[in-house]
């Protein structure tokens, strides 16, 4: 696993472009944001064309992974060293968060237009920048205290961004999630200072090259994995997730089901396999965690009454798979063929997820903008007069079905197969059941849409680059399952 | 030429994008569409098929992940398929086209249509196991819409069903296949398939493996205990019950087990498993219970429905027959049934449209009335039956010819019992169209009659219905020509047991 998170000195020096192309990806969004903030752009070809400014430096690093492989680039910020690693992972996920930010992004101009005039629109620019910027800088810090910095950061950009739409419900829920993200950041500080006393360093790297273990590795491994699961929304820990969502903007909604509570996560699973590399317990209590959560989200997404809630309910759901997905990755005595099949249907599922739920939040948007009524009953009629919403929701559903060819079905391909591999037929019976699960709570949403014999609504007119975009995010999930070969060569070892 | 399987794909694809792309009051360009796109198909496939002929076997593969790629192959036996279903797609879009005439959602419908049809082709050129379960599970996707398009109360619980059927099935399926995947590796169809070195170690998990195939294939194939969904998709409009039962679901279920005997598991492997006897039993037992329950029934289109569980389980029956003319047995009645059964329900969806009839007592005298439909409609139920000289009479002899081959008897008395059957519940329906007097006698009124057309009714139903009855009559009478069904399905077997 040290190897795959790219947690070894690498021999090669870095190509001398790569720091100044990270740098760049860090700062770009930032100042794009700003200047988003400062001259709010009213129609989409401004923020394509810094989108795809913003893309080529992730399209240069992925080409700088694949010329020179993992590469490690040490920065000093007077005296606090900086360490930012390039591999296959992190490049993949920096891809995909340029990629589902610049969608948001295009989205944004064309929902704010719709809305009455709101000054608090300005902000969303500067704030979705500076989370585009911590993201990138989570998926590529190797040492605590970037990570400690970048999750902190993220967290209040989250909130700040959640309370823009300025409603009641959006301040309580906001405020929660606020105090909750503090209590998570205050548990992951106790377990690096833990970790910083007994073996003195914050580098990842010097980590594994010790072997930690011990009762220390394990507390610190509690501490902050309590605190990154708070954040990151991982059942029983959940509560807090669908009120945010619901509250939120829809891109807001979307970025943040997308992108933000996967960094938690990813920095979750990255410790885990430092400190706890031979625990058998905990991945397995993860998994067992993990049935409740794809048990619970899809029966309280079956239950729901209204379409956000559905769509954050189904986040817990997707959640769960991936803590599912635990032992197989952690457990010690995992063969090396099911360790790599798990490996890349957990990024599979993983990035699948993300696309589709975007996709997803950007259709349940618009359905709910035009029709104006938020709950399942007031889809009655949309199917003939909301086509193209109902059809990005029902393509992103495919991906969290898990239905060919998205790329949540490769994931399970491969996910089925380690399980087989490994004879756990527990877990194959978890994956298959959630399967039907989402199944249940997708074409129940359907089922209202069909209903023909409804009054007729007066809908609202959306511009069409809302459902434009939303469509393309979904058929990008779509398409990744079966174009999943070369992503994944980005996820053999040692890339 | 690899990219030949996948523009014959594509070409559905296509459409399918332009159809929901067109808004909904197009009808003329939706029109040219959908017609334009299955002419290309089927003159593509009527390509592919030359090739064949020459020797030469498209493939077109796309690694997906290690060890696993996309393959799109066209080999005799999907051709045969593939051909099938692009002959009954043109005709069934002419049908649907003057069907639907005037019908709300029309857009809806098309789109999902195609992407139906292009599913079915997915599935008859599939290489591997991998690609078959994908085209597998979006037709269930492309179905459902279809299902439920009337929008009704009743429609949307025949789509609840439906669905809880077919996904269950979907994720059975996928464990068989994912688990057959990691003890063999490989999942290519192919004539010689090498799963019988894995005998002597892994029999048991090859047993419990087949039984998780079939029984995923089984719930669209209507196998019983599995068919409970298919009487209630009734509720769907006349077309698709048509697509629904000779071509796409029914058969795809079929089509899938065809492929797991012969091209996944092998005769030989079947066999020593004791697999054929399983599939014998359960087919016999589907083909019996299937008759009866027509017999029971009040309306034409459960009817139909019923005869249809009955009628795809003959093909189960051909391939748990070892040897050559079972299997040819079971290839034919595949093309066979869905030309006959496509021309009945067009029949069934004639005589609703035109004059309002559901039921079997109302079909008093309706000869007279609609003499061409009433042709069409006897010339499917004769053929059904198994009477010379309709195609359903070669695909009965052959799996007559199989059973005996094979000994098996109790299969011969299975065939006779349910031909006894379905002359039973068919002959009363044609005695009531051209022997009893009803409102075209003056006595009594059609439940809703309505003048589409010149003719009996409207062209558009009219002409496709003649045709694929045409076609039952032309494939039984020139069954020995080239390019018949039966000379195909002798092609195939030969590949299967002479490789």
């Amino acid at each position: 696993m040290i190897a795959r998170w790219g947690l070894w000195e690498v021999p090669l020096p870095a190509l001398a472009s790569t720091s100044w192309l990270m740098m760049i990806s860090v700062l770009l969004p930032v100042a794009l944001g700003v200047l988003g903030s400062c001259f709010p752009p009213r129609r989409v070809w401004p923020v394509l064309l810094a989108g795809t400014s913003l893309m080529a430096v992730g399209v240069a690093l992925l080409a700088s992974v694949m010329m020179a492989g993992a590469q490690l680039v040490s920065f000093s910020l007077g005296s606090i060293p900086i360490a930012l690693r390039l591999n296959g992972v992190a490049v993949l996920m920096l891809l995909v968060t340029q990629l589902i930010a610049v969608a948001t992004a295009l989205y944004t101009p064309g929902m704010l237009r719709q809305m009455a005039p709101l000054a608090l629109g300005r902000w969303l620019w500067g704030l979705m920048g500076a989370l585009v910027a911590t993201l990138s800088l989570i998926w590529m810090a190797v040492d605590l205290l970037t990570l400690y910095f970048a999750l902190e950061l993220m967290g209040l950009c989250a909130v700040g961004m959640l309370l823009l739409s300025g409603k009641s419900d959006a301040l309580v829920a906001g405020t929660r999630y606020l105090l909750l993200a503090l209590v998570g950041s205050l548990a992951y500080l106790l377990g690096v200072a833990l970790i910083l006393g007994r073996w003195e360093t914050l580098s990842l790297i010097a980590l594994a090259e010790q072997h930690v273990s011990g009762p220390v590795a394990w507390i610190a491994a509690a501490l902050m994995g309590a605190g990154l699961a708070l954040k990151a929304a991982l059942f029983p820990l959940h509560a807090w997730l669908a009120p945010v969502h619901v509250n939120a903007w829809t891109p807001v909604s979307a970025l943040h089901a997308a992108l933000v509570i996967k960094a938690s996560l990813y920095i979750l699973l990255m410790l885990w396999s430092l400190l706890l590399p031979a625990s058998e317990a905990v991945p397995f209590m993860m998994a067992v965690l993990g049935t409740l959560a794809i048990v619970w989200g899809g029966l309280s997404a079956w239950r729901a009454d209204s379409l956000k809630v559905l769509v954050a309910s189904s986040t817990v759901a997707q959640l769960g798979y991936l803590m599912l997905v635990f032992p197989l990755l952690l457990a010690p005595d995992i063969s090396a063929q099911a360790q790599q099949l798990a490996w890349e249907g957990y990024w599979l599922l993983l990035i699948g997820h993300a696309l589709a739920k975007a996709a997803m939040f950007m259709a349940a948007g618009n359905l709910i903008f035009a029709t104006g009524e938020s709950t399942l009953k007031g889809l009655a009629g949309t199917s003939r007069r909301l086509p193209l919403s109902l059809l990005v929701f029902g393509l992103a559903s495919v991906t969290l079905m898990g239905l060919p060819p998205s790329a949540g079905f490769i994931a399970k391909w491969q996910l089925l197969h380690a399980m087989i591999l490994t004879t756990q037929w527990w877990m194959v019976v978890v994956l298959l059941m959630g399967t039907l699960l989402t199944a249940a709570y997708v074409f129940r949403l359907f089922r209202y849409s069909f209903i023909d014999s409804a009054p007729r609504h007066e809908f609202k007119r959306l511009s069409p680059e809302m459902d434009v975009i939303a469509l393309f995010l979904a058929l990008a999930a779509l398409m990744l399952g079966l174009f999943a070969y070369w992503p994944l060569t980005l996820l053999e070892g040692g890339l | 030429m690899a990219w030949l399987p996948l523009v014959t794909l594509a070409v559905s694809l296509v459409a399918a994008a332009i159809i929901f792309w067109l808004p909904e009051h197009a009808w003329h360009r939706r029109t040219w569409v959908n017609l334009a796109a299955a002419v290309i198909k089927l003159m593509l496939v009527g390509f592919i098929i030359l090739r064949i002929v020459n020797g030469h076997e498209d493939t077109f593969s796309l690694p997906v992940v290690e060890n696993v790629a996309f393959v799109l192959r066209a080999d005799a036996l999907g051709v045969m398929f593939a051909g099938l279903s692009s002959l009954l797609w043109l005709c069934t879009t002419i049908y649907a086209i003057g069907y639907l005439e005037d019908s709300p959602n029309r857009k809806r419908f098309f789109g999902f249509f195609s992407l139906c049809v292009a599913s079915t082709l997915g599935i008859a050129l599939a290489g591997n196991l991998f690609t078959f379960v994908i085209f597998y599970e979006m037709l269930t996707l492309s179905t459902y819409p279809l299902v439920v398009h009337r929008g009704n109360e009743k429609a949307l619980a025949a789509g609840r069903v439906y669905l809880r059927y077919t996904l269950t099935a979907g994720v059975v399926l996928l464990l068989g296949v994912v688990w057959l995947h990691s003890l063999a590796g490989s999942l290519a169809f192919s004539e010689v398939p090498s799963l019988i070195h894995y005998l002597p170690d892994y029999g048991m998990q090859l047993s419990m493996i087949f039984v998780l195939l079939v029984g995923g294939l089984g719930v669209k194939a209507a196998i019983v205990p599995l068919h409970g969904w298919l009487p209630r998709a009734m509720v769907a409009p006349a077309p698709v019950s048509a697509l629904l039962h000779a071509v796409a679901v029914v058969k795809a279920g079929a089509f899938g087990i065809l492929r797991v005997v012969y091209d996944v598991y092998g005769i030989e492997l079947t066999v020593a498993l004791g697999m054929n006897t399983l599939l014998a039993v359960i087919a016999s037992i589907t083909i019996i219970y299937g008759s009866l329950r027509a017999i029971a029934q009040q309306e034409l289109k459960p009817l139909l429905a019923f005869s249809t569980i009955s009628q795809v389980s003959y093909v189960i029956l051909g391939v748990s027959l070892f040897g050559p003319s079972g299997t040819i047995g079971a290839l034919v009645h595949l093309l066979h049934q869905g030309l006959m059964k496509v021309t009945l329900f067009f029949c069934a969806g004639n005589y609703a449209e035109e004059l309002g009839i559901h039921r079997i007592d109302d079909l008093n005298g309706a000869g007279r009335r609609m003499p061409l439909t009433s042709i069409a409609f006897t010339v499917g139920a004769l053929g059904m039956i198994g009477l010379p000289p309709i195609a359903g009479f070669i695909s009965k002899w052959y799996l007559g010819v199989g059973a005996i081959q094979a000994n098996m008897h109790t299969v011969v008395l299975v065939l006779v019992l349910s031909s006894m059957l379905n002359a039973l519940y068919f002959f009363p329906v044609l005695y009531r169209l051209w022997f009893c007097q009803g409102p075209a006698h003056g006595q009594g009124k059609w439940p809703e009659e309505r003048r589409l057309g010149r003719l009996e009714t409207s062209g558009w139903l009219l002409w496709p219905t003649m045709l694929t009855a045409l076609i039952s009559v032309l494939a039984g009478l020139f069954a020995g020509l080239p390019f018949s069904p039966l000379e195909w399905a002798i092609r195939v077997a030969a590949l299967e047991y002479l490789p």
